[in-house]
């Protein structure tokens, strides 16, 4: 496990950047709402698998960087993915050990309370309330998360089986 | 429950975990208030954006490259095409030019004749959005220049048909920047035509404008180009916004309901200009 911490930071690195890559990434007008969190999907990911690690305060941070790039107020994100982080850490021996049903229906849980904590500090700093589609991320992002899994697995274990 | 499982080297409490939470909650707090409340944070803000703006570089690096090879291996014979239709159209304009420039003349001894304060020529710099996306949930966009070239908050943004927007976040290399669609922007027009002064208020829909603010017996009609009036000391005055799209009046209601579509493409513009207008006479900014 010592082993792991050092050498692995700069893939997990590497998938956040990416993540936050994808996040800012311009899509067409009718794709867009649909975008999934794939930040919120890759802090979920490394949280459960490597919680000692990656957990409520590089969730903070990465929050901060997204409120930053998005101009939203400084720490709405940061607060959320720190909560979900939190979470994550909380039950990711449950989570690992969950069929893919229920860890499906605990994804979706967590991407909602995201969004929810997100429409929550909107609502009190009087931003104006969105429509239905801000939910689909929710969907879009539990529909996705099976081969986020998959792939952010392959880079975790990638090198370990000399792949 | 959970923790006397314990994974072969991962055991399953997080020494302070619910500490750490606790804090970093109390700090997203206080870091949400005093930005909502003061802009002391205008500073991080800054920082943290010029960190990202590699990142906003690389993701935009793609659309550029691909931009980049299809006019680099454009035919020859599409060149010549574009290159006739260009002439043209530079002929076409340059033959209105000379007759604006006579008209800007006249303009300025009319006013002068009236002792007005003569418009000064705005001075316009162009910038290219970047291909990356602000905030889902709001109309924005990223541009390529920032304080450092002097661009401000509240800066008009035109392209080549009409107002796009304004800019609302001002990094060193980049600039937030809200479209007139946007739900929560609002600004003054007139009508072209009559001069007939109201608000186009954003919807939230990229290629649509609501005028909610005209009386069922007021001048419009579908088809009426709606300028800025310059009005609200953000936007100088005489740039086309919209045309007005349909003007429906219901007897009982007290405003008739008028939409607009935007002159700007809004969605398709990859080139704006940012206006640094004269500073208008001291007018106090209302708040929007």
């Amino acid at each position: 496990m010592n082993r792991d911490h050092g050498s692995r930071r700069l893939p997990v690195i590497i998938t956040f950047i990416v993540g936050l890559m994808l996040t800012v990434m311009p899509l067409t007008e009718s794709v867009e709402p649909f975008r999934p969190d794939w930040l919120a999907l890759v802090v979920i990911f490394w949280a459960m698998q490597l919680p000692r690690t990656w957990s409520v305060g590089s969730a903070w941070f990465i929050g901060i960087v997204l409120d930053a790039s998005y101009g939203t107020l400084l720490g709405q994100h940061a607060l959320a993915l720190c909560v979900i982080a939190f979470a994550t850490v909380r039950f990711h021996l449950l989570m690992r050990v969950f069929p893919l049903s229920q860890l499906s229906a605990t994804i979706f849980a967590l991407l909602a309370l995201y969004q929810f904590i997100l429409f929550w500090i909107n609502g009190v700093a009087g931003v104006s309330a969105p429509t239905m589609t801000y939910w689909a991320p929710v969907i879009t992002g539990t529909l996705i998360w099976p081969f986020l899994f998959l792939f952010l697995s392959g880079v975790r274990y990638g090198s370990r089986s000399g792949g | 429950m959970v923790a006397s499982r314990g994974n072969n080297s991962n055991p399953a409490r997080i020494p302070a975990l619910g500490l750490r939470v606790l804090a970093l909650i109390i700090i997203s707090i206080v870091l949400m208030y005093l930005d909502h409340r003061e802009n002391h944070l205008d500073g991080i803000r800054q920082g943290i954006g010029a960190a990202v703006y590699p990142i906003q570089l690389v993701v935009d690096a793609p659309v550029r490259l691909w931009n980049w090879l299809g006019e680099s291996t454009t035919s020859r014979n599409q060149l010549e095409l574009d290159l006739g239709r260009l002439r043209a159209e530079r002929l076409l304009t340059n033959a209105r030019l000379q007759r604006l420039s006579a008209l800007e003349a006249e303009n300025a001894r009319l006013r002068a004749l009236l002792e007005a304060r003569s418009t000064v020529r705005d001075e316009v710099r162009v910038a290219e959005i970047m291909a990356v996306d602000a905030n889902p949930y709001e109309h924005n966009l990223i541009i390529d220049i920032g304080s450092r070239d002097g661009v401000y908050d509240g800066q008009a943004i035109v392209d080549v048909n009409g107002v796009v927007g304004q800019v609302i976040r001002t990094g060193v290399m980049t600039a937030q920047a809200v479209l007139i669609s946007d739900a929560d922007h609002a600004l003054p027009v007139e009508v072209n035509r009559n001069g007939l002064r109201t608000i186009a208020v954003g919807t939230g829909e990229i290629d649509r404008l609501d005028l909610p603010f005209l009386p069922n017996n007021a001048d419009v009609r579908a088809g009426d180009l709606l300028v800025t009036s310059g009005l609200g000391g953000a936007f100088p005055s005489g740039y086309p916004v919209a045309v007005v799209n349909s003007v429906t009046r219901i007897p009982q209601e007290p405003f008739a309901d008028v939409t607009a579509t935007p002159a700007a493409a809004l969605d398709q513009v990859r080139e704006v200009m940012l206006i640094w207008s004269a500073p208008p006479p001291v007018v106090e900014e209302p708040d929007e």
